[in-house]
């Protein structure tokens, strides 16, 4: 054990934070700092910068071009991005469909796919959550049905996220209805562009269009966009689920969101005090700091032992349980850092144009809405519910 | 004891109740909220027709009710609408008149449905203090001239008067020295700056400067205003909590109803202990906050006023926002959708949290209202 970077982890430490300071536009940093909407154009930016630095496929196997990042290396860049303000890097081509096609992938899908993933050619949205398949996803329903050297596919996904910006998905199809449901999934990719694929925003509770419902009529997609084999997609399934929770326990951010708190509790006053003065706050705070210091080596741990060969296994169940839990925590204590100044909400000052003077102190606008958007976060990506299950399951046998 | 209501006061819950019901279905609601107004006048009329806003106020000042039951079965009712017509600000200020004894006419009139008011209190770095007063009010002439800044003024932006808050006397905290004053909301000198909250409602900013007042403005004593601040601040308090009450109510149903028909790996999700045991937690906290309600609604006019007015709205505080946040959960990725109504109820219910003091506040006014008895008890 030694909790001290290596010579080599310093270094790397201080190249990231090099980097973040020469190429990192201030004006998205600004925007992510101040909670401001981001658009597709500033991901398309961000994403181009780290491809450019060999930064954005870091993570991946050296074999497809990536520097093979062990959990160390992560965690270092995942706090100093967050940090400097550097927005979340789309995942759905990056850290889901990637590391699918490199384990079960075709020569061609990851000869096609993964350098257009990387030029932010496409822009990947994950086609999983149907109307009645959300936590029984093995009962998803949409068909795709063999017709010569394509399939057709009909059926409708819902949930799809950032769907609007994107221009390919991948889908979870029926296959076949013998067997059980699990049995008779496929894995396919599907060009949005292709006839018969239509995109119908859902807006979310606070206002915001991040969701979408994504229709399927008699979409013709070739044979060869079929991930491995027929039938077997569930097992790809599952092994992106797993990338998809690795990152989920989000210590930059947190740590990064607890820094933003920190600042509104030295300036917000509570009877004439710092509100960082309050007893109360101080110890709802100083928990919420415990938690994360042990999440962080949590997080570290799991993903180590990931990292030195063997898959993440059930353990991403916690980091996904507390890294949710514990942002909703912040997200909590930050609406009540402002006292009656959460209640304002004006959607437009999100937006980069907008000149008006804020309503109260100038950080107050989005932290309502913020706390209300990321009770998605313990619903999706497999609800806390389902990763208890998980849990109870694979760890504990029973 | 006795836990029911008088005969009158259920056939107000009834009433109010039935609108809701017959005439205010989500759609209506939010198509008032995205009107100019923030709210219909329509609607407003005819629930003052309906005598609704009489009822929160007592006989002595022609109302027919006014007492803690009558408040809380009329705002019970309202957040199981979400209604957002300006109840709220016409029980603040209309409080503040009835409990002056000034200004029976302006009190009429609003009774009547005719006159709207809202409530200036609060300021930018008041936060959930009563008083923290910055605002101040000069001698001018013979009457008053008004300098300050008024913070989330609730329906502030619609309102033909205003109560609002201001220092004849004293430093910025002290609590002798604060007056009330009734202001034309058009008075020259007077800014408003009009927003949405996040939950569909509106507030203000309020700004004024150099707003001059003729002397018989005045609402009550001059510099004894803390009083009736405390008095509107519990009624206040009482009220959104009782909101809050409606709002989960609606909300527990809502999620009852969707663990009963949302299947999900072939049986209804309710069939799942792990959320059958929540679910049973949340009723259960849900006749807490009943239970609470029902305690500071009795004493609204007693001496026990403040410590039961804290232990309801720390409890709609801590118990109410998990309950709103487990109506989200336990419902999954639909409750996320503005198109759903439960998120409405939730978002409700979580920001009453900040209004009239949050859980913490609450809190640490219990124990200080306890170091007081404490002490008292100790000299005696
Ligand atoms: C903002 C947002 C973005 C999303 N983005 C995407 C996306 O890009 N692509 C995609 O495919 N999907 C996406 N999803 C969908 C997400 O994965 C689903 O919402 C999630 O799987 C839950 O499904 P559901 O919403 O149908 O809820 P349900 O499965 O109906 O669950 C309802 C409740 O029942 C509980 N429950 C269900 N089964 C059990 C059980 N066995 N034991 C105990 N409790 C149980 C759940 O935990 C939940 O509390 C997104 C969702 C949201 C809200």
């Amino acid at each position: 054990m030694d909790l001290n970077y290596t010579h080599e982890e310093q270094a790397f430490q201080l190249e990231v934070r090099q980097f973040l300071a020469e190429k990192l536009p201030p004006e998205i940093s600004g925007k992510v700092k101040s909670k401001k909407r981001l658009t597709k154009q500033d991901s398309e930016t961000w994403h181009a910068i780290l491809n450019a630095a060999g930064y954005l496929n870091a993570h991946w196997l050296v074999e497809f071009g990536g520097r093979g990042w062990n959990a160390i290396q992560r965690d270092i860049f995942d706090v100093e991005a967050n940090a400097a303000g550097a927005p979340r890097v789309v995942p759905f081509g990056l850290n889901m469909l990637a590391p699918v096609l490199m384990a079960f992938g075709s020569q061609e899908q990851q000869s096609y796919h993964l350098p257009r993933i990387l030029d932010g050619t496409n822009w990947w949205c994950q086609g999983y959550s149907e109307p009645g398949a959300g936590s029984d996803l093995a009962s998803l329903k949409m068909s795709a049905v063999r017709d010569g050297d394509e399939y057709v596919l009909n059926g409708q996904k819902t949930w799809t996220t950032l769907g609007q910006h994107a221009n390919w998905i991948f889908c979870l199809v029926r296959t076949s209805r013998e067997g059980k449901p699990q049995q008779g999934i496929s894995f396919m990719l599907v060009d949005m562009d292709t006839p018969g694929v239509e995109v119908r925003p859902i807006i979310l509770l606070e206002g915001t269009h991040e969701v979408n419902e994504v229709w399927f009529t008699d979409v013709r997609v070739p044979a060869e966009n079929l991930v491995g084999e027929e039938n077997k997609g569930w097992t790809y399934a599952k092994y992106l689920l797993v990338h998809e929770r690795s990152g989920i326990a989000g210590v930059g951010d947190a740590l990064a969101s607890i820094e933003h708190l920190k600042q509104i509790a030295r300036e917000q006053k509570k009877d004439g005090k710092p509100l960082a003065e309050d007893a109360l706050f101080a110890a709802r705070l100083a928990e919420i700091e415990i938690d994360l210091a042990a999440m962080r080596t949590t997080n570290m741990r799991i993903m180590q032992a990931a990292s030195d060969g063997a898959p993440p296994g059930p353990e991403v169940s916690m980091l996904k349980i507390k890294g949710t839990v514990l942002r909703q925590s912040i997200n909590d204590l930050t609406r009540r850092a402002l006292g009656p100044y959460a209640m304002p909400f004006v959607s437009e000052a999100l937006d980069i144009g907008y000149n008006e003077e804020p309503i109260g102190p100038d950080y107050a606008n989005p932290v309502a809405a913020d706390y209300f958007n990321h009770r998605k976060t313990s619903i999706y990506g497999g609800s806390n519910e389902i990763q208890r299950n998980i849990i109870s399951k694979l760890m504990m046998g029973l | 004891m006795d836990f029911s209501h008088t005969e009158e006061r259920q056939m107000l819950a009834d009433m109010v109740g039935r609108f809701v019901r017959d005439e205010y279905d989500i759609e209506t609601r939010h198509a008032n909220a995205r009107s100019d107004d923030g709210f219909s006048r329509a609607h407003w009329s005819q629930l003052a027709e309906l005598g609704l806003i009489g009822a929160l106020f007592p006989e002595s000042c022609g109302g027919f009710g006014g007492t803690g039951f009558d408040i809380s079965v009329v705002f019970e009712q309202l957040g199981g609408g979400l209604v957002v017509e300006p109840f709220l600000a016409n029980l603040l200020a209309g409080t503040a008149l009835a409990a002056s004894g000034t200004h029976s006419d302006v009190l009429d009139e609003v009774m009547a449905g005719n006159c709207l008011l809202a409530y200036a209190h609060g300021e930018p770095a008041s936060r959930y203090s009563l008083s923290q007063v910055e605002t101040v009010a000069q001698k001018s002439g013979s009457g008053y001239r008004l300098n300050g800044n008024k913070a989330v003024v609730i329906s502030g932006d619609t309102a033909n008067k205003l109560v609002v808050s201001a220092r004849t006397a004293g430093g910025n905290d002290a609590t002798d020295g604060i007056s009330l004053f009734l202001v034309p909301a058009d008075a020259d000198g007077i800014h408003i700056r009009s927003y949405p909250t996040i939950d569909g409602y509106r507030a203000a900013e309020i700004a004024l400067k150099d707003v001059e007042v003729p002397a018989d403005s005045l609402i009550g004593v001059e510099g004894q205003a803390i009083a009736l601040i405390e008095q509107v601040n519990a009624a206040g308090t009482l009220a959104v909590s009782a909101e809050a009450l409606g709002a989960i109510d609606v909300g527990i149903e809502m999620t009852l109803d969707y663990l009963k028909t949302r299947k999900q790996f072939g049986v209804p999700i309710g069939k799942f202990q792990a959320l059958q045991h929540r679910m049973a937690d949340m009723m259960t906290e849900r006749e807490q906050i009943r239970s609470a309600l029902i305690n500071a609604a009795g004493n609204l006019q007693s001496d026990q006023r403040d410590w039961h007015m804290s232990a309801l709205k720390n409890l709609i505080g801590r118990a109410g926002r998990s309950i709103a946040e487990e109506c989200i959960q336990m419902h999954g990725g639909i409750a996320m959708t503005f198109e759903y109504a439960v998120g409405h109820y939730a978002k409700r219910v979580v920001m009453i949290d900040h209004m009239f003091g949050d859980e913490d506040h609450h809190l640490q006014r219990i124990i200080k209202l306890g170091a007081i008895a404490a002490t008292a008890a100790a000299t005696a």
